[in-house]
């Protein structure tokens, strides 16, 4: 490859001026006019129970409400992979804070008094909050009609039981396996639920208006998906594709916590009620933590058989998730955690069960690190404790088994190419690791900790990405493309991706936020697979664009078609160093030939992108035979800590992260998830914890409670490494990073805090309290 | 029952009508169309709707709007002088790449920007306090605090070469 101009500098953001002047527009900056509604929903009171009758008669006599919505006029269900989900609850409601009804007035204020006077009859049921109560003997059936939902081809749902999906892997013959091993170990570990925590709260504005179009505005990662969902959810009202269409501007902040639908749905079936009126519906702070998606809980019980020389030859994962009320999103992260379980590692003989198992908690769904995150923990932290036993190096253990390319994955498929051997070495040095950091403070002990992460990304096997690359005028562009700007700088690397094809700078680069009636199709900004998936697609739309040029300025200026290149905004040739047009000069006009007649028009560039490769379909009872996952990223981590022992209060001194990228595109930008992820994963290790009452009610549902880390909160060194072996198709050669970097925070801290004080804590978080009772159990 | 107030709002006389419990946070959003003003929590936890009150941060989800009669207002698109594209710490910020989603820039800029115009070179710890209230999810804050250290260290390397 020629040397790279564009791609592979640490380029300022294309929306950086809008957001540090406060240009940037949020769904809820946007202004609807003197006939904007407002709508407050009615909220269960309990986690689970039947609803006898709502009166509504009181709140409609109220001042300034319009209309009061009852559950029973949406009698629909819906969902992105699994239609288990409800507009408003119906005869039951499944968690607390589900909507039941809904009061819209033309003040927000009016639209939560009357909320209030909705009067709800409801028998309470006895709730299942805990996954052990849901796979008891004769459970109380969370969704007794789950035989009946619609799913994805590859969930596997177990009727008359709590399981909405069950995930197999087998692999080789763990018995044999385990015959290999000289040693066999067991362990249990716990995650607990988790919240997103995006600063911007989620809000959506919907719109039916006379001629029967429905607008949505949302706050969303996936506005194509929405449209999608809205028109099924929506289509018994006559309501179709065409009618839909959803506007996203500007995300403050996504973690997967705005991916698919949740409450965007209320806005889009009220809309319907009060025709040419838009409603906004927007969140609270508190319903943000328990009615959009939490992360799941889970446990994770394991086997790993070991050789003395450290050799893994069998594992067994058996994985209990706590999905929640609704797992219609839920499910595939208990799906993507089940076919990687395995963590980066070749191990020939696999055993994983994923379980996704309802509750009457809210419901679970994507987060940031999709699974990976959970199981990583366990895996991680036993590992080091399995060298340890062997009396071999954590370090040492890993390299010897850590995936490599060609390596057989726990489905049956190959590794892609990958540095991780590289980055365990990085991390290694960096840490300086053996080397016992002193501490002047007798109650101060110091402690290191690694561990390696990957991911791939989960995704229907025929997700797609399109792009329109239009040109303008003075040949700017605009790149009409539907992934969504959440932070992670995509419209920045979408820009340096044309302008490396086409020769325009990327300032001369806006990415376009979606519009579904004018921006081409996009599944969802999700998995960590845009900067991939978008980015092939504005790549083969650049070289379409480029195409066209080549073609018009050899069809009406005669050149030599194979000479042509791109630099500057110009048409230069290798053959005539002198020569050059600008494309400004033709780009929307043509060129003029002699008999004044014109060549050309204005060039509009078409790439898609759908990875052709890629198959979900597999045998039920082993997981074997498909392709369902399109490649890992990979990497190690680790942290230097000091400890408190009388506190219990953790310190990062230095935490470095090498992550294999393939290629950084931008490598500020790639550093920006690196430090942001690190920082998010710390919290959810040291101190960040969902609290739920006996009756399922979220007791911390505010940042005052459900701390999230300050500036103070930060570790004092951060170093981000970056590797790239090339991802063969890959544009540039590059894979995403952007869930990555919070996967290994819990297991390093964890593993840190082993070395350091000799304790291990087999349940997140690793709060400062439970550091001193361990302490004071071990002393016992 | 609706009050009208008269206040300075990014150096302009302005009047508006209202509510007796109408936050700051919602006049300025709502009434006035300063939506730099971000919301986030709506109790004081999350700093996005920070601005300056007589030059001062503070939250304005905490203040009612009663409170700004006679008062002088700056939000984020107050702050640059007319001359200005943006101000220095906004072009530090840019360079920098030091925001994601951009959401807490507004309430970051101005919890920072009454500290430089006091001290014009603040130390990293200064810089922390500064922003300890703003809580940002994306970044890790480290892009923010190195923008403003360089910036503080250029105000520095400015002074001396001036002296």
């Amino acid at each position: 490859m020629s040397k790279l101009k564009y791609i592979g500098k640490p380029t300022v953001r294309v929306d950086g001026k809008a957001k540090v002047t406060g240009a940037a527009t949020f769904v809820e900056d946007i202004d609807f006019g003197p006939n904007l509604l407002y709508a407050a929903v009615v909220e269960s009171p309990y986690a689970y129970a039947k609803i006898n009758s709502i009166d509504t008669s009181a709140a409609e006599q109220a001042e300034d409400v319009v209309k009061v919505v009852v559950g029973k006029e949406f009698p629909y269900r819906f969902g992105l992979y699994m239609h288990d989900r409800y507009i408003f609850a119906q005869d039951y409601v499944r968690f607390m804070g589900e909507q039941v009804a809904a009061v819209i007035a033309r003040t927000p204020e009016a639209a939560k008094r009357a909320a209030k006077l909705v009067k709800v009859d409801y028998t309470e049921l006895t709730p299942i909050l805990k996954v052990e109560d849901a796979l008891c003997d004769h459970p109380n059936l969370v969704h007794p009609e789950l035989k009946s939902y619609e799913h994805v081809p590859w969930f596997f749902p177990q009727d008359d039981s709590n399981i909405a999906h069950f995930r197999k892997i087998r692999h080789g013959d763990l018995d044999k396996g385990f015959e290999e091993a000289d040693q066999v170990f067991e362990d249990v570990y716990y995650v607990p639920r988790y919240a997103h925590c995006a600063i911007e709260i989620h809000g959506a504005v919907g719109k039916f208006d006379h001629s029967g179009r429905l607008t949505v505005w949302t706050s969303s990662q996936s506005p194509h998906t929405q449209r999608h969902l809205f028109a099924e959810a929506l289509k018994p009202l006559g309501i179709t594709h065409n009618d839909v269409r959803v506007i996203t501007p500007y995300v403050g902040g996504g973690f997967g916590g705005k991916a698919g639908v949740t409450m965007e749905i209320i806005a889009a079936a009220l809309a319907t009620k009060v025709q040419g009126h838009p409603v906004k519906v927007l969140w609270s702070r508190e319903q943000e933590f328990y009615n959009t998606y939490q992360r799941q809980g889970v446990v994770a019980k394991m086997r790993i058989g070991v050789k003395n020389d450290g050799t893994m030859t069998a594992i067994e994962q058996l994985l209990y998730w706590d999905a929640g009320a609704y797992v219609e999103y839920g499910a595939n992260v208990v799906n993507a955690a089940g076919l990687s379980a395995t963590g980066p590692y070749r191990i020939p003989n696999i055993k994983i069960d994923s379980v996704c198992v309802y509750t009457n908690l809210p419901p679970g769904g994507p987060y940031r690190g999709f699974g990976y995150s959970e199981f990583l923990f366990g895996l991680e932290s036993f590992v080091d404790d399995i060298a340890e036993k062997l009396g071999i190096d954590p370090i040492e253990m890993r390299l010897k088994n850590a995936i490599k390319e060609g390596d057989t994955l726990a489905y049956g498929g190959k590794m892609n190419p990958s540095g991780l051997e590289q980055a365990i070495n990085k991390v290694k040095k960096e840490l300086k690791w053996g080397e016992k950091r002193e501490s002047k403070d007798p109650h101060i002990k110091t402690g290191k900790g690694i561990s390696l992460f990957w991911k791939a990304p989960a995704m229907p096997p025929n997700a797609s990405s399109t792009c329109f690359l239009k040109f303008n005028e003075d040949a700017s562009i605009n790149l009409l493309i539907s992934a969504m700007e959440i932070g992670q700088g995509y419209h920045t690397v979408m820009a340096q991706i044309a302008a490396e094809v086409l020769g325009v700078p990327p300032e001369k680069i806006r990415g376009e936020n979606p519009d579904t009636d004018r921006n081409p199709y996009e599944w969802q900004t999700v998995a960590s697979h845009i900067t991939w998936s978008c980015g092939n697609a504005v790549y083969n739309a650049a070289v379409d664009a480029r195409d066209q040029i080549f073609d018009l300025v050899e069809r009406a200026l005669e050149k030599k078609r194979d000479a042509l290149y791109l630099e500057d905004m110009q048409v230069k040739s290798k053959d005539e160093p002198e020569w050059s047009v600008p494309l400004r000069d033709f780009i929307i006009d043509g060129l003029m030939m002699k008999d004044g007649t014109w060549r050309g028009g204005p060039i509009v560039g078409r790439g898609m992108f759908m990875p052709e490769f890629a198959s979900a379909l597999s045998n039920p009872e082993t997981g074997q035979g498909g392709k369902p996952n399109v490649h890992y990223t990979v990497g190690a981590a680790g942290v230097d800590i000091d400890v408190d022992e009388e506190t219990g209060k953790v310190k990062i001194k230095k935490t470095v992260l090498a992550v294999d990228c393939g290629k950084a595109l931008n490598p500020s930008l790639v550093e920006g998830q690196i430090t942001g992820g690190l920082v998010q994963g710390f919290a959810t290790v040291l101190y960040e914890d969902m609290r739920f009452s006996d009756k399922g009610k979220l007791l911390n549902p505010n940042f005052t409670d459900y701390k999230i880390p300050t500036v103070h909160d930060i570790p004092e060194k951060m170093v981000p490494i970056i590797i790239e072996t090339a991802q063969p198709d890959g544009p540039y050669g590059a894979r995403g990073v952007g869930e990555h970097t919070m996967i290994p925070c819990a297991p390093m801290i964890g593993n840190a805090i082993k070395d350091a004080l000799n304790v291990r804590i087999k349940s997140m978080p690793l709060t400062a309290e439970k550091i001193v009772m361990s302490q004071k159990n071990q002393k016992k | 029952m609706k009050t009208q107030i008269a206040f300075t709002l990014n150096n302009e006389l302005r009047k508006m009508d209202v509510e007796t419990n109408q936050t700051l946070a919602d006049a300025l959003r709502y009434l006035m169309g300063t939506k730099s003003v971000k919301c986030g929590c709506e109790r004081g936890d999350c700093g996005s709707c920070t601005i300056l009150f007589n030059g001062k941060s503070v939250r304005s989800c905490l203040i009612l709007a009663l409170e700004a009669d006679g008062q002088e207002i700056t939000t984020l698109e107050g702050i640059k002088k007319p001359e200005e594209e943006m101000t220095p710490l906004q072009e530090k910020l840019l360079a920098n790449n030091s925001f994601q989603c951009g959401f807490c820039a507004s309430g970051m800029i101005m919890s920072l920007t009454p500290l430089l115009k006091k001290n014009p070179s603040p130390s990293e710890e200064e810089i922390k306090e500064a922003i300890a209230g703003n809580l940002c999810r994306c970044t890790g804050y480290e892009p923010i605090i190195s923008a403003v250290k360089e910036l503080a260290k250029e105000n520095r390397q400015q002074k001396e070469k001036s002296k």
